[in-house]
């Protein structure tokens, strides 16, 4: 299918090669990043990334070891994209200088610097940094539906003054419905004025990924998130939502056939745990909880002899967050103690 | 004798340790030095009746010239600034920020190496938590890799913190390699913005290339006393796991409440380390 001749309004950001590599356990090899990247770079996506799927440096026993290097990885997309932007993402308290220079050094053009959507202001000492190496900067807010549309407008344009050129939503539980999404959109717009692009990153688990991301490019999201197949923690489908966009005539100047080939031929055979809207994930978006809760619940659903989905339902009730997995221990020895019914 | 001690800064850190130094019966607290005259810090210095100075740290050590220790809980930055106005006075000090310029110390590991050093650094919340462990692991078995997480209350992190998170990580883990004794170190750091906010937790994996799990085990335990010794709040949080070679310890740390609420026992670690430096001078002082 040949590109739309219309500029595009909207400019689509891969993350096949940084969010899709938690579906294959950070197992990327070089050669299949140079082929999937080259690939991507061929069918005109704006920008590409790369790396851990938690960012820069997050190669951890806390986060999963990749199997090569975010060197190796960065150095094999390099060599294959011709025209689009190779971007990385860097998550502070996790990554240091030392990876945002070597990057620099790789020749990444973007970095995600990406905090809770609460924390923006411990972006600021990384986005100054990424600036001075030279490279671009787009912040990212995570689990957006944990705070007000106000307080992602006040967040976003920390990382504006800071020094960032666009600011994404990245809905990394899969919580947002559509109208959650235009107000957060909306409200970020308001704030930046035009001083910076809005972007949205989807994810599936209320299978809303590709219709949320429709919403914030009607509402004026100019960049957006996707990946090829889905791949990832159940993402956006990139071939999916280049079709959408084309029959809705949004102009994305990508070549939608060969997405599809590349994502069906190169990317399907390799996941290990291609994403999919169960029980479980489903819950997650429902709950608005962490993915790292899902493991965490199931042991204790099996230990108190709960259901896990009335577990997490109630954490994220309590507004909990990554890092508070003992409470979900709490949470299922009172669940058990009421003795209440098993939801269905 | 006691020692005579300033604090300068007025922010969380140093408002803690007000309460802790004052209570200190080998310390004597004489002032808190800050930059605002109305921070909230110099207002409780006030009503507890010790020296507010908000004219300099030259202008207080003027009027003060009897001091015998400072600690500086400001910035890296002012750290820096403070450093040779302080030895020029011969002044001894105990460096809570992250600027690393005296040698580092971590009671548990290190207290005696360094009392001759005019400055001395206490590294990071998550190195007084961590670095312990380590070296307990270190001391047991040979410790190929230790990572950390430190996980701390987004209210309890003050905007040094978070403007100087890269600081935090890298100072963090360099110190598991040349305190702990690891041969490679990683640090992670978690801001959680969670109401009601999160006590301090810590989990440390520990990759041991020789290890005797009943000694590994013995080992944690005896430093987690040790520690909650200087510290009353530390204890594990679970019991230490051993599988494959790794040892995983979560170790969580509970406030006293003295300025912050209980949930920021990263303040609390360090001030406690702190004033454990301060008691060690002043022993060595009343034995010479």
């Amino acid at each position: 299918m040949n590109q739309t001749a219309t500029a595009p309004r909207v400019r689509l950001l891969d993350s096949t090669l940084r969010d899709g590599s938690h579906a294959i356990g950070h197992r990327y090899t070089p050669e299949q990043v140079e082929l999937i990247a080259g690939g991507l770079d061929q069918a005109g996506m704006h920008a590409i990334g790369v790396g851990h799927g938690d960012g820069l440096g997050a190669s951890s026993i806390q986060y999963m070891r990749s199997l090569h290097t975010d060197d190796e990885l960065l150095s094999a997309a390099r060599r294959a994209i011709r025209r689009a932007r190779l971007a990385v993402t860097f998550q502070p308290g996790i990554g240091t200088k030392r990876q945002l220079e070597r990057a620099a050094e790789l020749g990444a053009d973007l970095v995600r610097i990406a905090t809770h959507c609460t924390e923006a202001d411990i972006a600021t000492q990384h986005i100054g940094l990424s600036r001075d190496l030279g490279m671009d900067v787009h912040g990212d807010l995570m689990m957006p539906h944990m705070t007000s549309p106000e307080k992602i407008a006040e967040q976003a344009r920390i990382m504006v003054d800071a020094g960032a050129t666009g600011v994404h939503i990245m809905d990394s539980a899969g919580a947002l419905t559509m109208d959650d999404v235009k107000a957060r959109l909306a409200a970020m717009l308001r704030e930046l004025g035009g001083e910076a692009e809005a972007g949205i990153h989807a994810h599936q688990n209320l299978s809303l990924a590709v219709a949320n991301t429709v919403v914030a490019i009607q509402e004026g999201a100019t960049l957006a998130d996707a990946c090829l197949a889905g791949a990832g923690a159940g993402n956006c489908q990139m071939e999916a939502l280049v079709a959408v966009l084309e029959q809705i005539g949004v102009p994305t100047g990508i070549d939608l056939w060969k997405l599809e080939d590349l994502a069906d031929t190169m990317v399907r055979p390799i996941m290990r745990t291609p994403p999919t809207v169960d029980r479980t994930t489903l819950t997650q978006g429902f709950a608005g909880v962490p993915g790292s809760f899902l493991h965490h619940a199931a042991r204790a659903a099996e230990r108190f002899g709960v259901d896990a989905r009335d577990i997490l339902v109630e954490v994220g009730r309590r507004k909990s967050v990554a890092g508070q997995e003992d409470l979900l221990v709490e949470v299922a020895a009172g669940l058990a103690a009421k003795q209440r019914p098993v939801a269905g | 004798m006691t020692l005579r001690v300033a604090i300068l800064g007025s922010g969380n850190i140093g408002t803690d340790l007000l309460y802790k130094v004052a209570r200190n019966p080998a310390l004597t607290l004489v002032g808190m030095v800050g930059i605002d005259p109305a921070s909230e810090g110099l207002a409780r210095a006030r009503a507890g009746g010790f020296a507010a100075g908000a004219d300099g740290v030259e202008r207080f050590l003027d009027d003060h010239p009897d001091l015998d220790l400072v600690f500086d809980a400001t910035s890296a930055h002012a750290h820096a600034e403070h450093a040779p106005v302080l030895a020029a006075r011969g002044l001894r000090c105990i460096d809570l920020t992250p600027a690393a310029l005296g040698p580092a110390v971590v009671p548990d590991v290190n207290l005696d190496e360094h009392l001759e050093a005019p400055d001395v650094n206490l590294v990071t919340c998550g190195a007084q938590a961590t670095v312990p462990i380590v070296a307990a692991l270190s001391a047991a078995g040979r410790v190929a890799y230790a990572e950390v997480v430190s996980t701390v209350a987004s209210r309890s992190a003050g905007p040094g913190t978070r403007s100087n998170i890269d600081e935090f990580t890298v100072a963090t883990a360099r110190s598991l390699e040349t305190l702990g004794g690891s041969a490679a170190g990683k640090a992670i750091i978690i801001l959680n913005p969670a109401e009601p906010p999160i006590v301090m937790r810590n989990t440390i994996y520990a990759e041991l290339a020789t290890l005797e799990e009943a000694a590994a085990a013995a080992s944690v335990a005896e430093a987690v006393a040790r520690v909650a010794a200087y510290v009353p709040g530390y204890r594990l949080a679970a019991e230490p796991l051993v599988a494959d070679g790794m040892v995983t310890v979560f170790v969580e740390v509970e406030g006293a409440g003295d300025y912050l609420p209980t949930y920021a026992g990263n303040l609390d670690i360090m001030t406690s380390a702190a004033v454990r430096v301060a008691e060690r001078y002043a022993e060595r002082l009343a034995t010479r």
